[in-house]
């Protein structure tokens, strides 16, 4: 089990993190290194798209948070692209959905920033 | 592993003893997901169930030391699946880590039943969810 994370400019200014695979506490932190090392660059502005996503458990939301607060404190956000419904009932059990914005494509995501 | 189907005069007992480390999760993950499909679970129940005790091998090797093993028991009860994972010895002082409140807050929501205790090991979680058509 891993995480593949790949990382491509949108070209209005957002970043997209797009994950393959499962998050839990062993793959977490290359996620982390990944929004972190976009951060750290000066890009505020993040779609990480979990459409390929199949498994994410508390600490990968703990990245997602994470990642959150930091570019908030910038001026800048986080969106998630979410299709998969597992995945989606953990944003809704723990009350996620009410500070990510959720969406159902890249673009749709990209387009919110505007 | 030990397993008896649930079909067996006795109740199945299954248990798995893993390392508690971070890349052994999975392998917790894909061994309950087999143990819960051989009861009348739904697929979503089975996901459920999966997160749930993944959620509760986090917690453990947050709580674990060099050497540890984490210990998963699974039996069935009055139509229900209880499950506990543990690790550590009875005694230990095991220090909660502040993002254990949303992985209870997940398992909580996923299972009927959910305790953290530590009488008997450092860290042990006890869980239950009914299996459907059971009492």
């Amino acid at each position: 089990m891993d995480i593949k994370v790949q990382v491509h400019e949108s070209g209005d200014e957002a970043y997209v993190v797009e994950l393959t695979g499962e998050i839990d506490v062993y793959t977490s932190p290359k996620v982390k290194d990944a929004i972190g090392e976009l951060i750290d660059q000066g890009h505020y502005n993040l779609v990480i798209n979990l459409e390929k996503v199949r498994y994410i458990d508390s600490t990968g939301l703990g990245v997602l948070i994470g990642g959150l607060k930091r570019v908030r404190e910038y001026g800048g956000t986080v969106h998630l692209v979410c299709t998969n419904p597992q995945i989606k009932k953990i944003f809704d059990i723990t009350g996620l959905v009410k500070i990510f914005g959720i969406y159902e494509d890249e673009e749709s995501a990209k387009k919110a920033f505007a | 592993m030990n397993a008896r189907l649930p079909d067996a005069p006795e109740p199945a007992i299954v248990e798995l003893r893993i390392p508690a480390r971070a890349e052994w999760v999975a392998v917790a993950r894909l061994a309950i997901a087999g143990v819960a499909s051989r009861f009348d679970f739904s697929v979503e129940d089975i996901e459920d169930i999966k997160l749930a005790i993944s959620e509760a091998c986090t917690i453990c090797i947050r709580r674990a030391q060099e050497g540890d093993q984490i210990e998963i028991l699974c039996r069935e009860d009055v139509g229900h699946l209880l499950v506990s994972v543990s690790s550590g010895v009875a005694g230990r002082l095991a220090v909660a880590h502040p993002d254990d409140s949303l992985a209870l807050v997940i398992v909580e929501s996923l299972m009927d039943r959910v305790e953290l205790r530590s009488e008997s090991a450092a860290c042990l979680v006890e869980m239950s969810k009914r299996i459907a058509g059971g009492s």
